[in-house]
């Protein structure tokens, strides 16, 4: 008993400050939304939406960069022989719209908004959710679970994962929806009390990330269910998801909104 | 001399051309998986491989641990008729129900033969008429169960969604109260088609399927998948680039082992070491992140080395974070062994037996743990892996303890050997250029993951591209130990048990 009690002072107090404090630092190398500059382009080049693995970049008129395919690889940093590829360092990517996940060039992200007033008012101070992964790869599962750990300590929040969908408020989906998950994922949906949210979690549920066109997906959640978060990623960074998370309750402000 | 012996033999991460592997009879072919199998080796791929005329290929590859050795045999199926192995040889049951579900293959007296993954066969067979709806996959979790009938004996079904934030699965219990008399696993609902999106690459997207196919195990699985390709194209790799990729393999293990602990002490209510280690694995995860920006490894290997490179400030920073996160992982797992309430949840719980894992052919940590000296990094070192050893961690009572203390001891190991290597980081380029991959050549890669050796093998078309490409997961080898594990205990103790083997569905699925 007396050794617990020693470790637990060694180890010290770890759940983060943020919101109200400062978020972790993000790795070095961390790749946020891409960003391309047109003037470094040469007349006629195609060289990074070709190399792109799931056609996320069109160069038209303007360059667009869909977000929901982005898989954060670099190969099109790599195919660009003039190096106007570069990645933001900012974690804050959740959006509510899958439309607004297409960025044209030099634009923002039109980050999540909060709930309507009825529904964030039901489940703004309480929120449970069910984690369904239908063909995810463990990776965006692993880091919407790390939010649980004490580094992150998601009850503060009054979020929490529940193991039934009928005592949960809503579903995060991982995964790019396999054929072999569809019925189960649609009845875990049916089986959640209304009024109801979905969050979409990676790469692979917004439009079946690496899998997309596969006959074996179903190209993301939106395929089953309505989907009212889209958090980026492959996997999403820990920061990304409880961003996400805080935006769509409306817990982020006022700090996150004097911070854009 | 034995058949196997007179097979073409390659070490890992080597190729080979296709016409040095004899084309043998189904006959001879078994022969020799039976006699390699009776002298100790162990098959690490069998599957199919349809030719341009749609004749259908078997290949098998046979590990020889103690030489470092992988046999390959071939043989040709001509009228997709296969007698099966299994009865007398157990450790190909799912390979051989795997060869039926892709390949449409009748496998004749299979005692279990049933879908694997529910998936539509990846090579239909060119006829018409009677095979014209054979493309159709039955639904998942739909066939017929064993059944144990009989007074007080009663079924438990759980899955695919099922407790925590965990992968689809669906698991059959047959019970006489308490006790579990049998359980049946059946898998497939993470299927995405990765073998077959894999056929005629590599492309683009190749790399990806490698990184995601099981996403914790993305260095293990990126490794191997590079390594199939080095090896086709003869590419060397520097010693920096294979340093870089030894250290994040051990800080995968570490994050995963981390967790592990911390989940097998959540399950038996001794939220102490849970707590620490849950934040501790992150922390791991984060050290994977400073390599390359993903705390997954995502985008750090490629063909031909790494992509992003250490510089001393890195190097200095995991230093630091090592001897800090390493002192406060040592404190936090001490505490399961001296606590007794934990021991009593730990010891004697999930045996299986070193007998039951020779048959069955288990990997990694859960053959480790049945006294096994199985280890990919030993048996069949590739990469830094030849040059520096890590020792071989084994404990014998195949328990849901001994699976807990192999962890313990290979996190252990795994510091020491990140931070020597981070203190002896050689100098160099961090790339080297790859060719073009050899047509008509077979390339195997062993890799010791964290769950236990990641297989792939690679077979080039004429014109270098793959006509087959095999993917193992260890979980592929393991998930029948789980279904032994539980055999005669207490139904309450499956959480346990299945942590203690934290097995991959979707690097079984794929």
């Amino acid at each position: 008993m007396l050794d617990i009690l020693i470790v637990r002072l060694q180890q010290g107090h770890k759940t983060i400050a943020y919101p109200n404090g400062e978020p972790p630092p993000l790795p070095p190398h961390f790749r946020g939304l891409p960003v391309l500059d047109p003037s470094k382009c040469p007349q006629g080049c195609q060289a990074c939406a070709d190399s792109c693995p799931t056609q996320a970049i069109a160069l038209r008129q303007t360059p667009l960069v869909d977000v929901g395919k982005c898989l954060f690889c670099t190969q099109c940093q790599q195919a660009c022989p003039q190096g106007a590829i570069t990645y933001q360092a900012d974690y804050k990517m959740a959006v509510r719209r899958r439309e607004d996940m297409l960025v044209p060039l030099g634009e923002k992200l039109a980050l999540a908004h909060e709930l309507d007033g009825k529904i964030r008012k039901l489940l703004g101070r309480s929120l449970k959710l069910r984690v369904v992964s239908a063909g995810g790869c463990n990776a965006c599962e692993a880091d919407v679970n790390v939010l649980t750990t004490i580094g992150w300590d998601l009850g503060r929040f009054g979020i929490d994962y529940v193991a039934s969908p009928r005592h949960a408020d809503g579903l995060i989906i991982t995964g790019a929806v396999s054929e072999n998950m569809k019925l189960a994922l649609k009845k875990t949906y049916d089986a959640v009390p209304d009024p109801k949210i979905v969050i979409a979690v990676g790469a692979c549920a917004i439009s079946g990330g690496p899998y997309i066109d596969h006959p074996e997906v179903l190209n993301g959640a939106s395929a089953v269910v309505p989907v009212d978060l889209f958090i980026p990623g492959c996997p999403p960074h820990p920061l990304t998801i409880l961003d996400g998370l805080l935006r769509l309750l409306g817990k982020l402000k006022p700090a996150g909104a004097a911070a854009e | 001399m034995s058949t196997y012996r007179q097979l073409p033999a390659l070490i890992a991460g080597r190729a080979i051309k296709r016409q040095s592997i004899p084309n043998l009879s189904v006959e001879e072919f078994q022969q020799a998986v039976l006699e390699s199998v009776e002298a100790g080796c162990r098959v690490v791929a069998l599957f199919g491989s349809p030719d341009a005329g749609g004749t259908l290929h078997l290949y098998v590859v046979l590990a020889d641990d103690s030489e470092s050795r992988l046999y390959v045999g071939s043989a040709t199926l001509n009228d997709r008729e296969y007698p099966s192995l299994t009865p007398r040889c157990t450790q190909v049951h799912l390979f051989e129900r795997e060869l039926a579900e892709q390949c449409q293959v009748k496998v004749t007296g299979h005692p279990w033969l049933k879908p694997v993954r529910f998936q539509p066969p990846m090579f239909l067979r060119r006829q018409s008429g009677a095979d014209a709806d054979a493309g159709v996959s039955p639904l998942p979790g739909v066939m017929d169960f064993y059944a144990v009938s009989g007074q007080e004996v009663h079924e438990v079904a759980v899955g695919p969604v099922h407790a925590g934030v965990i992968e689809p699965g669906h698991f059959r219990f047959q019970c006489h109260g308490e006790r579990v008399f049998h359980l049946e696993i059946s898998l497939g609902y993470q299927h995405r088609g990765v073998e077959r999106a894999l056929l005629k690459g590599p492309d683009k997207r190749s790399i990806h399927y490698a990184q995601t196919l099981c996403g914790d195990t993305t260095i293990g699985h990126t490794t191997a998948y590079c390594q199939v390709i080095e090896g086709l194209a003869r590419c060397q790799k520097t010693a920096r680039a294979q340093t870089i990729r030894a250290i994040a393999l051990e800080l995968e293990r570490l994050a995963n082992h981390v967790g592990d602990l911390g989940a097998l002490s959540g399950d038996v209510g001794f939220l102490s070491t849970a707590s620490h280690c849950g934040r501790l694995r992150g922390e791991f995860l984060n050290m994977t992140a400073t390599l390359c920006g993903s705390r997954f490894g995502r985008g750090l290997i490629c063909p031909g080395g790494v992509h992003f490179d250490l510089d001393a400030a890195a190097v200095e920073s995991l230093l630091a974070r090592l001897d800090i996160c390493g002192r406060q992982t040592r404190q936090a797992i001490k505490l399961l062994w001296n606590s007794s309430s934990v021991m009593a949840r730990f010891e004697e719980i999930g045996v299986v037996s070193t007998a039951v894992a020779v048959e069955l052919g288990l990997v990694g940590p859960a053959a480790r743990a049945c006294g096994l000296a199985r280890d990919a990094r030993h048996d069949h070192p590739s990469g830094l892996f030849r040059f520096m050893h890590i020792p071989v961690s084994v404990w014998d009572s195949g328990d849901v303890f001994a699976r807990a203390y192999i962890r313990w001891l290979e996190i252990q190991r795994s510091l020491d050997f990140i931070q020597t290597q981070l203190r002896s980081l050689p100098a160099g380029a961090i790339n080297s250029a790859v060719g073009n991959l050899a047509p008509d050549h077979l390339a195997v890669a062993m890799v010791e993951g964290w769950r236990g050796e990641v297989c792939h093998v690679a077979l080039t078309d004429t014109s270098g591209r793959f006509e087959r490409y095999k993917v193992t997961d260890p979980s592929f080898h393991n998930w029948a130990g789980l279904a032994m594990a539980v055999r005669q205990a207490e139904i309450s103790d499956f959480p346990l048990c299945n942590k203690s083997f934290s097995l991959s569905y979707c690097g079984h699925d794929l």
